[in-house]
């Protein structure tokens, strides 16, 4: 049973139908951050979890994140997740309830091999967390991401391969193989400039054939979220957050653009091999789908994301996240939706228009907050739990 | 808790692949507690197998004879040569009962990143075997993983091979068997169509 303190919350919506998408139904966490224990029960209402800073609240939205492939919203290593006075490993289960009935998932490390991730789908043992994507989607949005128009490309293009997972779950296969590929290539350049030598060709070429696929088929699965997520956004109704007009910008992209996939492996191929002097001397892969970018433009305004008020980018962003929220939700793929923060920076009107889009589309959203009063708009149509460093109480 | 034999014990065996210090200890007590029907035959056939088996010198497989069994097997088509990256994969192929020709072990594929280099491969010792074989061996198959260090350890030994004149191929990646396209992923959907081959007349 999960605690709502009547007296404090105002209803301000009326309830909406119970069938939502996939939801949790439980987590239970052990040695997880600042969470020895922690089991919650939750229905199929969003969740408002409210507190001062410092009781963990974005550990949980942390823990959800991982129950898809990854390493979660602060992208943290294995070991930093486990409990500080612990033994080094930790665990996070869920019961998540889908189309096909409730599933079991599990994730975590072991004491033993803390960088070693452990999955778990009913009780068997997946392969890789790849199998994750398959059960559960999420999308998230975190105080971090603020900056996500005006930092470096790497944090778009992170961004916009965490929409392109929720609809292939395939899609961070792609990626992890073009990176140690490409990894493998920068060493070997770099290892034989140290030495005065040239890399072996043979190896080298057997890499940047790898690179060619894989990258390839990351770019194409991009490509294919960009042109849904604009039908997306076309789709959405119109409200208080703004529009954006997105396009991607890369060679391997533009190439796709006018040629089949395999002929695209094949010049990429090509183009590495005649680009091996240039990235000798840089010591790294200059080209390639690792430098491409996701454009953003404020819509009615027709100004470049990063040139907006901080406002207005936070506005645009959600915008974003909401219509591919929407779009999937329509495809019957609706995500878990991990909003860390949201509310504090948005005037009343669209922190209303948050709330009733994820009312609207019966998606489980958790959100997190500080001010319980910023949720008051949501009453009873939300749940609360109250949660403790170390400790949870449900009811 | 009991002993520094017992503590050695699961020492050594939380070593194993699959083993942690918890499944290792659940071992050791299984083991202690059948001493006569386990654990002592087995300290036997661990000794032996220490004393006798060795890697085969012409092909890396392991064995209690050198050349191996399978090297000295008349019976093997002597044209096909499968070059694997360790004795597990020899191994899950002999399972099958479909390959009758004659295996080289690599003994690990390349990796930069794991400091692996052609040197550390038992490559040096497969051109030479080609070469002496005079022509006796004329298709080298090339069964490594799908991964990315397999597959880049594929088109390095294809690049050195082609020297040779031999014919080269690679076992095919695709749908398995039971598998149904839908549930494919688009990589291995396309590395089936590349893969494709003539059916019926």
């Amino acid at each position: 049973m999960i605690q709502t303190d009547q007296s404090r919350i105002k209803p301000a919506v009326k309830a909406h139908d119970v069938s939502i998408n996939i939801r949790l139904s439980r987590l239970q966490l052990t040695g997880f951050r600042n969470h020895a224990e922690l089991d919650l029960h939750i229905d199929h209402r969003p969740v408002v979890i409210c507190g001062p800073n410092g009781m963990g609240k974005t550990n949980v939205l942390e823990a959800i994140s991982l129950l898809t492939p990854g390493r979660g919203l602060r992208q943290a290593r294995y070991g930093d997740m486990a409990a500080q006075n612990g033994d080094g490993g930790f665990s996070i289960h869920a019961k998540i309830t889908t189309a096909q009935g409730d599933m079991g998932v599990g994730t975590g490390v072991m004491a033993d091999a803390p960088e070693r991730r452990v999955v778990r789908i009913d009780g068997t043992s997946a392969s890789s967390a790849s199998a994750l994507g398959r059960i559960m989607r999420a999308l998230w949005l975190t105080p971090d991401m603020d900056r996500l128009f005006v930092d470096p490309a790497s944090t778009r293009r992170r961004f916009l391969d965490r929409l392109a997972l929720a609809l292939d779950p395939d899609h961070a296969d792609h990626g992890a193989i073009y990176e140690r590929a490409m990894r493998q290539r920068n060493k070997l350049m770099r290892e034989a400039k140290a030495n005065g030598t040239q890399p072996d060709p043979a190896w080298v070429e057997g890499l940047e054939r790898q690179m060619a696929e894989s990258g390839v088929a990351l770019s194409a699965g991009r490509r294919a979220t960009l042109t849904r997520l604009q039908g997306y956004i076309a789709a959405s109704p119109d409200g208080p957050f703004p529009r954006p007009q997105l396009a991607l910008a890369g060679l391997v992209e533009s190439w796709l653009e006018q040629a089949p996939a395999l002929e695209v492996e094949d010049r990429f191929s090509t183009h590495l091999a005649r680009g091996r002097a240039r990235d000798f001397e840089a010591g790294r892969c200059l080209e390639g789908p690792h430098t491409a970018d996701l454009a953003v433009r404020h819509g009615p305004k027709d100004q470049a994301a990063a040139l907006c008020s901080t406002g207005e980018q936070k506005a645009l962003l959600i915008g974003m996240i909401l219509a591919h929220a929407r779009g999937l939700t329509a495809d019957g793929l609706g995500p878990v939706l991990l909003l860390d923060e949201v509310a504090a920076h948005l005037d009343q009107i669209r922190r209303a228009a948050l709330f009733e889009t994820i009312l609207d589309l019966r998606l489980q959203a958790w959100m997190t907050g500080t001010d319980a009063v910023l949720f008051e708009h949501l009453g009873d149509c939300a749940q609360y739990p109250s949660i403790k460093p170390a400790m949870v109480t449900n009811g | 808790m009991g002993g520094p034999e017992i503590e050695r014990l699961i020492q050594l065996l939380s070593k194993l692949p699959g083993l942690g210090p918890r499944s290792a200890r659940r071992a050791a007590l299984h083991l202690m507690t059948r001493k006569d029907t386990l654990m002592i035959p087995l300290n036997d056939a661990l000794s032996n197998a220490a004393a006798r088996v060795t890697a085969c010198g012409i092909c890396g497989n392991l064995d209690s004879i050198d050349p191996c069994a399978i090297c000295r097997d008349n019976r093997r088509d002597p044209k096909l040569l499968c070059v694997i990256e360790d004795v597990g994969d020899l191994w899950a192929l002999e399972r099958t009962a479909s390959f009758r020709g004659r295996y080289h072990v690599l003994g690990g594929t390349l990796s930069a990143l794991e400091g692996v280099k052609p040197e550390d491969l038992s490559i040096g010792a497969l051109m030479a075997r080609l070469e002496e074989s005079a022509g006796e061996i004329t298709e080298v198959i090339l069964a490594l993983n799908a991964t990315v260090d397999g597959q880049t350890t594929v088109h390095y030994l294809v690049d050195r091979l082609k020297a040779l004149g031999l014919k080269v191929s690679r076992i095919a990646h695709g749908v398995p068997v039971g598998g149904e396209l839908d549930y494919l992923d688009d990589g291995t959907l396309s590395a089936a169509l590349a893969s494709r081959r003539a059916v019926g007349s």
